[in-house]
């Protein structure tokens, strides 16, 4: 049977796409924007439940619609979304066929089936077991067996991934290496097999376990092996979005990076490291010695902090080298100052960067301190934490993706310009505010996933602060503006995708193997100066002095409050 | 699939070919291959985290 | 190229630092270092430190312990449930029973002295929550964990759960009292 070889060149992006490549990169963007809808469904009626004014829902509904809520937004919407940027940053930008699109169809339609199964368990009712199913509560078995079946075709979806590498190789269709947000997405691969290995260790026993052929799962094995992919699957976001901002700093700005070798070793620091820090969930469990919790906890000495701290210096690094050499070369700051705001993509990537290092990054090391993890275990500074790094972060850098998507992928010229210039703001706001206001909530020792803080019915309930209501309340606010910044999004994609006006365009033609590969590769002269000389831009010899100065910014603040928090462990009860 | 050098080669180059003569430097073929990333991706967290994690719950001794 | 290209140089490898890239690899290094150093620092200087000390059991051993000390040290009971108050003696172990939808049972320590806190589940996974200190701890069923724990200021305190164990779960909250050492 002949392999599909038909290609099409977008016009206006010189972007290559393979054409069941693109129907897959759609299809699995598309069902990614069908969980964000029903997730977004569900945040609202959580976040009014959780506003103590409000209450919304009754205890039952509360913890099935968090439940479905965490399954649907950080599992199905980001990993489908994943897959699709899998898809594209093998196929698109290598400019290769997409191996075995039968295979990857296959895997499609394993996640979609998975989804279903799984969120029809926990709407039935008797599922409510949260995104973390910790034994020894029990969800009905479908709840795990769809998990596993999403899990299985996400496996799939990944090795087509790495087979389409194989192609381009072979076909060369590319020179020497591949480009740098391709192996971004190699990373996020990489750590995508190892979290889905660790799920299907544990979640098959657990299945079993539901349905009676294994008697007993230990409750410590199961969180040290389940965050292992818990955890590990929100570091698969981490390496996507990077390689998402790394993308739209090329394609906004037409920015190179600084210097392969640093961004591509931090991200090959991320491979090594980043998912050890599935031991952030077990700093507070018994049993395991502070040796292990230490090294883990740390990703080996921080080495996977220090990579996201060079990729958040080299992405706006390589924004600013690109503007000043487009002549936005006055003082620290004109280059920022002159950027595209009302481009959505770009504004919306730029606030994913600073959301997620300023807000996600600095909590997230702080409370995965082994000591200071302490003062934060399971309170609602902890979702506070990750609405910042997966929301802010991932979501928001993939949604801007999607505004340079709709009109390359999907040949559709975007509806509402007006709202999706403001779309990110709102979101990207609307979500730190909520993220922070939760954080504050948290440090008052307000419990995450606990429907009711004023204890009703309790014989002897704890009376929270008034400032712990009146951080609930001002989540719940922020968190609605997410909302409307949410509903934007979807309203803004789906309209375009359905009903926006189509963009004609050169449609698919067979390119044979020949006609594919790229053309004979003019290098530059061996590397003696950094790749394109900057010539006379920046100050004081840095090339980009306003990029170091808000890191330096960004450095103070880290230190501030990572000390801050070992002053305020240091006042609470001794334990050893 | 066999390959005309003359497609890839250095023909187009205008016969630079200094550029050729260096060889590729370890990390930068150790960081083009992604199997061997992914080798090291999984086996770093597997050896470190789990394996070392499910021995540490192994070994918690039973109570008086 | 941009970074959705691949690279021009055909060796990238030994392209120079920008010097803004290499200063800021070394500052970010060493802030890595310092965080890293903190955490053996406090396990040494450090006041708070969770004991990592567990031993795997069962819940009805785990309530056999816990009945004796209650049998013995009872003061009191409290609400209509008559959950008993337990004075024990500083420097003694001292249990705590996580369970479907209460903490068992209640506790009173005196300041400034020192205590073995044992805490386990007999059901599911509970959050050990003191508020308003803010100390949480996993509690696990079938490992019994030992916290060394030395309250500092007189008071009344909440124990919440809060780690989400079903429909009840708001429900599962308790008190901790410190009292000032008695004289003599």
């Amino acid at each position: 049977m002949a392999v599909n070889r038909n290609f099409r060149t977008c016009p206006s992006t010189g972007l290559v796409y393979h054409e069941p490549a693109e129907k897959l990169i759609r299809w699995n963007a598309v069902a990614g924007v069908v969980s964000l809808l029903v997730g977004g469904v569900l945040a609202l009626l959580v976040t009014l439940t959780r506003w103590p004014a409000v209450k919304l829902l009754p205890p039952d509904w509360f913890y099935l619609a968090l439940t479905a809520h965490g399954l649907d937004m950080l599992v199905f919407w980001i990993i489908f979304f994943e897959i699709a940027v899998l898809y594209f940053a093998a196929s698109t930008l290598l400019k290769c066929r997409l191996a075995t699109p039968k295979v990857a169809w296959a895997a499609f339609w394993l996640m979609i089936v998975g989804a279903i199964m799984n969120n029809i368990a926990v709407f039935k009712g008797d599922s409510s077991v949260m995104f973390t199913s910790y034994v020894p509560m029990g969800a009905h078995p479908l709840f795990y067996l769809g998990l596993i079946l999403f899990a299985v075709g996400a496996l799939v979806a990944v090795f087509v991934f790495f087979g389409t590498l194989v192609v381009g190789k072979a076909e060369k269709t590319y020179n020497g290496s591949v480009p740098l947000v391709t192996f971004g997405a190699i990373t996020a691969a990489i750590i995508a097999t190892f979290t889905i290995a660790a799920g299907a260790i544990i979640l098959i026993p657990t299945f079993l376990w539901s349905v009676g052929l294994v008697s007993h799962i230990d409750s410590l094995m199961y969180r040290t092996v389940w965050w292992g992919f818990g955890h590990s699957s929100q570091q698969i976001n981490v390496a996507a979005h990077v390689s998402v901002w790394y993308a739209i700093a090329a394609i906004v700005f037409g920015a190179k990076p600084m210097s392969e070798k640093v961004s591509r070793t931090a991200f090959v620091l991320y491979i090594l490291f980043l998912q050890l820090a599935s031991a952030h969930h077990l700093l507070a469990d018994p049993g395991l010695t502070s040796n292990w919790k230490i090294f883990n906890t740390s990703y080996a000495m921080y080495l996977a902090v220090l990579a996201s701290m060079v990729h958040g210096l080299t992405v706006p690094g390589a924004i600013e080298v690109a503007q000043r050499e487009k002549g936005f070369n006055k003082g620290f700051f004109e280059w920022l100052r002159k950027a595209p705001w009302g481009n959505p993509c770009f504004s919306g990537m730029f606030i994913s960067l600073v959301g997620f290092g300023f807000l996600g990054g600095i909590s997230g090391v702080m409370m995965g301190t082994e000591q200071l993890n302490l003062i934060i275990h399971n309170t609602i500074y902890v979702p506070g934490h990750f609405h910042a790094t997966v929301v802010v972060g991932t979501t928001l850098a993939f949604m801007a993706l999607t505004y340079f998507l709709i009109p390359t992928l999907f040949r559709r010229e975007l509806m509402f310009p007006g709202m999706a210039k403001w779309q990110p703001y709102v979101y990207g706001l609307g979500m730190s505010a909520f993220s922070v206001f939760m954080m504050g909530a948290g440090t008052l020792g307000v419990p995450r996933r606990h429907w009711d803080m004023a204890f009703s019915g309790a014989a002897m309930p704890h009376e929270f602060p008034g400032t712990a209501y009146l951080m609930m309340g001002l989540m719940a606010v922020s968190g609605l503006a997410a909302i409307v910044g949410g509903a934007m999004y979807l309203a803004v994609t789906v309209g375009s995708v359905f009903l926006g006006k189509k963009i004609q365009t050169p449609g698919f033609a067979h390119v044979p193997v020949r006609k594919g590969m790229a053309p004979p590769p003019v290098w530059g002269p061996a590397a003696v100066a950094p790749s394109g000389g900057h010539g006379t831009i920046g100050l004081g010899g840095f090339v980009a002095p306003g990029t170091f100065v808000l890191a330096m910014v960004f450095l103070v603040s880290f230190i501030l409050y990572y000390f801050v928090n070992w002053k305020y462990l240091s006042t609470v009860w001794p334990l050893s | 699939m066999s390959q005309d050098p003359a497609q890839t080669g250095p023909a187009g180059n205008d016969g630079d070919d200094d550029v050729y003569d260096e060889p590729i430097p370890m990390m930068q073929s150790l960081i083009d291959n992604p199997f061997l990333l992914l080798f090291l991706g999984v086996a770093m967290p597997t050896v470190l985290y789990i394996v070392w994690g499910v021995m540490e719950i192994v070994g918690i001794p039973i109570a008086k | 190229m941009t970074a959705i290209h691949s690279p021009t140089d055909r060796v990238w490898w030994k392209q120079p630092l920008d010097r803004v890239e290499g200063t800021w690899i070394v500052i970010a290094f060493v802030w890595c270092l310092v965080m890293f150093f903190m955490m053996p620092y406090w396990h040494i200087y450090g006041k708070q430190n969770l004991s990592n000390e567990a031993y795997r059991t069962t819940p009805e051993a785990y309530m056999a312990k816990t009945q004796a000390m209650v049998d013995k040290y009872t003061v009191r009971t409290v609400t209509e449930q008559n959950i008993p108050v337990v004075h024990p003696v500083p420097g003694s172990d001292v249990y705590l029973i996580a369970r479907l939808w209460n903490f068992w049972p209640v506790l009173e320590l005196e300041e400034g002295q020192t205590y073995r806190l044992h805490i386990m589940s007999t059901d599911w996974l509970h959050g050990f929550s003191l508020q308003p200190e803010n100390i949480n701890i996993q509690i696990h069923p079938g490992y019994e964990h030992i916290v060394t724990i030395t309250p500092t200021r007189e008071g009344t305190y909440s124990i919440i759960c809060n780690e989400y164990c079903g429909i009840n779960h708001h429900t599962m909250a308790s008190k901790l009292y410190v009292v000032k050492p008695k004289k003599g």
